[in-house]
């Protein structure tokens, strides 16, 4: 008897619990209705990329809270607060996803994301499909902006290879090694727009060396590099990388500087000694002791919220959440159809620069350079 | 010419680290019969263990390293009483099995507590790279030649010339004759997962010395390749772990550089596959026939 019992109680709480997750899926639809906008994020919180992910999440909130503070974005006839639900992603295609469906689930209007690539590259025939606006603040793969819904608010990979060639022309490197990772899209589409840029200009690629997700040991790659008679090591990748590299090239004797790609940023912060990375330069839209009211306003508020240096990824997501805010002012509705439609009319004037979007969902804007000088990032 | 030279030392730093971890493997299977799958994420516990007690707990590095080794051996022998010890009698698979379990657990114990941000560790190694000619070798790659081969001296004394050493030895041709002959095959096989542990210990320092880098996930690498370097040598055998782990760094870094990065742990495998279609024992393992 109380064997069945049980069985009884078992069977009416999956019942009420079923019941209850339909329940949640009724209120999604009113949703629409309420005055807050739902914006979804994803990036990676933890895991080896976890610095990107955390930044664009704290430089998002910073713009939600003064946003809301301000009275909210102005909706056709109604003032709309917003509200941000941040998932992680991992960095990791898979997990992007599912991080993705779970904001969705929550109600999401507008997606800010996915902070990388690779993760950006797994979502967007998603986001495509469910006719949401999908904006990465930092995913730069050619690829990332492919469907009418997507738009990025950094640099592309193409376009930063070709800048950074350029700019060794310009120091007067000839001959240039490059260590990538094969297996990142963000990595290869820099270094072949690079490699060509290079060529066109007349220098030489005198090694090319790759690498994998998740290596850490370089000393092959270098001990190659330092075999050759390179200037400089262009190292398109992130940060966790980058500071691979630059250690152990240390620890070799090598002593070339290195021209990095925007994963650099945050770089110091994973060095045990950040000498080992003097003189590197890498692209950046944005830079913390940028004299600039708007800039230092939020590095303010930045260092006071999280007690930390704000980074270009921060800045990313800052200015993302400003974009949505202006793209849902233009087009009056919360429809993504008209959201999406808007992006194109609205230039904003953010902290990483005065941005307005192509058709193609590219952003107009300038490129500048961040040397690490004694130990810490400066303008260049 | 000195790019090859300096290609091979390369290979000999990091084919010692996998020595020293395939040391380890080796012995535990040379005594007990069992792959202990969780031996990697002893390596990341030794290194966690010297973060703590050097970059939180302020303690002198030479006391440090001791105390992540003992740490390490504590485990190893802690880990084999709790979960390999009712086992014994088990199916070779159930206490497979068994391994790999204790090797998530360990590794997610280490993501709750440390979480999967990677932590940068300053190596505690500053010894200047030195030059020979147009080569330069680094500090650490020294360091690394030195503490290996100490070892691996003193491990071969020890097996062969103790009366522990000797109590190893039975237990590994034959643990119900050495029982018989009044050896504690307990303590002995406790003594080997101490052993065992406490020199993935120190291979977990060395590394983080060498990548300066700590991530949950950090043993689970080497710790494949290790087993492999265990298995090219001949499980069971110490002097073929040696052998196959330093042979196994070399051969990955010399593919890496001439052949293709992308292929070198392709490479490494095939000789593998290679080598044990020759000689299904490995390099230096005993062929034993087995008696019906």
């Amino acid at each position: 008897m109380s064997r069945r019992f049980k069985r009884v109680i078992s069977l009416l709480s999956v019942i009420s619990l079923m019941v209850a997750s339909m329940t949640g899926c009724g209120t999604k639809e009113t949703s629409g209705n309420s005055n807050t906008f739902k914006i979804g994020g994803l990036g990676p919180l933890t895991g080896s990329a976890a610095s990107y992910g955390n930044s664009v999440k704290n430089g998002a909130d910073i713009a939600i809270e003064e946003i809301n503070a301000a009275g909210g974005v102005k909706v056709g006839d109604k003032q709309m607060t917003l509200e941000l639900k941040f998932e992680d992603d991992e960095a990791s295609p898979d997990i992007a996803l599912t991080a993705y469906n779970a904001v969705m689930d929550w109600g999401a209007e507008a997606i800010i994301g996915c902070v990388t690539s690779d993760a950006c590259l797994a979502i967007k025939e998603s986001t495509y499909k469910d006719g949401i606006l999908m904006l990465t603040p930092s995913g730069s793969a050619s690829g990332c902006t492919e469907y009418d819904n997507g738009f990025r608010l950094c640099f592309t990979d193409p376009l930063q290879g070709v800048t950074m060639a350029d700019l060794a022309n310009e120091l007067g490197y000839q001959k240039i090694a490059i260590i990538y990772n094969n297996s990142s899209d963000y990595s290869t589409g820099i270094m072949e727009a690079f490699r060509e840029e290079v060529e066109k200009n007349g220098g030489e690629i005198v090694a090319c060396e790759a690498f994998v997700d998740g290596a850490n040991d370089f000393n092959t790659q270098l001990t190659k590099i330092k075999g050759t008679d390179a200037q400089v090591i262009f190292v398109p990748a992130y940060y966790n990388d980058a500071s691979y590299i630059t250690t152990q090239a240390a620890e070799l004797g090598i002593t070339l500087p290195y021209l990095g790609s925007d994963g650099w940023d945050g770089v110091l912060a994973q060095l045990t000694d950040p000498s080992v990375a003097e003189g590197a330069i890498f692209l950046s839209p944005f830079f913390a002791a940028d004299e600039d009211e708007a800039v230092s306003s939020f590095v303010k508020k930045y260092e006071e919220k999280f007690s930390a240096t704000p980074d270009q990824f921060a800045a990313d997501g800052y200015d993302s959440v400003y974009v949505i805010a202006a793209a849902l002012e233009k087009a009056g509705t919360t429809d993504s159809a008209q959201i999406i439609s808007a992006m194109t009319q609205i230039t904003v004037n953010g902290i990483t620069g005065s941005v307005s979007f192509t058709k193609e969902g590219e952003p107009n804007k300038g490129a500048r350079f961040i040397e690490i000088k004694d130990g810490a990032y400066s303008a260049r | 010419m000195e790019s090859v030279i300096e290609q091979i030392i390369n290979g000999l730093r990091t084919g010692s680290i996998y020595a020293l971890i395939a040391l380890g493997y080796t012995m535990v299977y040379g005594i007990a019969k069992m792959i202990n799958f969780a031996h990697g994420d002893i390596i990341m516990v030794g290194a966690y263990s010297l973060y703590v007690f050097i970059s939180l707990l302020h303690i002198p590095v030479i006391l440090s390293i001791l105390l992540s080794i003992l740490v390490c051996a504590l485990l190893g022998i802690t880990m084999e009483k709790v979960a390999y010890k009712p086992l014994r009698n088990a199916p070779p698979l159930a206490v497979l099995i068994t391994a790999i379990g204790m090797s998530f657990l360990l590794q997610s114990l280490a993501l709750l507590i440390f979480k999967a941000n990677p932590i940068p560790f300053k190596s505690i190694i500053k010894l200047a790279p030195v030059k020979i000619g147009s080569i330069t070798i680094a500090g650490i790659s020294i360091i690394t030649f030195l503490v290996t081969t100490l070892i691996m001296i003193f491990l071969t004394l020890f097996i062969r010339y103790t009366k522990a050493g000797r109590a190893m030895r039975a237990v590994s041709e034959d643990r119900q004759a050495a029982e018989l002959m009044g050896i504690d095959v307990n303590r002995t096989i406790s003594m080997v997962f101490a052993i065992g542990s406490a020199l993935g210990a120190v291979a977990g320092i060395l590394y983080v010395c060498q990548y300066q880098t700590l991530q949950p996930t950090l043993g689970a690498l080497p710790g494949i390749k290790a087993f492999v370097a265990a298995v090219f040598g001949g499980i069971g055998s110490v002097p073929g772990a040696m052998l196959g782990g330093i042979l196994l760094g070399v051969i990955e870094s010399i593919s890496k550089a001439y052949i293709s990065s992308e292929l070198a742990d392709a490479i490494v495998f095939s000789v593998l596959v290679l080598v044990l279609l020759l000689k299904p024992s490995g390099l230096l393992g005993k062929n034993r026939i087995e008696k019906v």
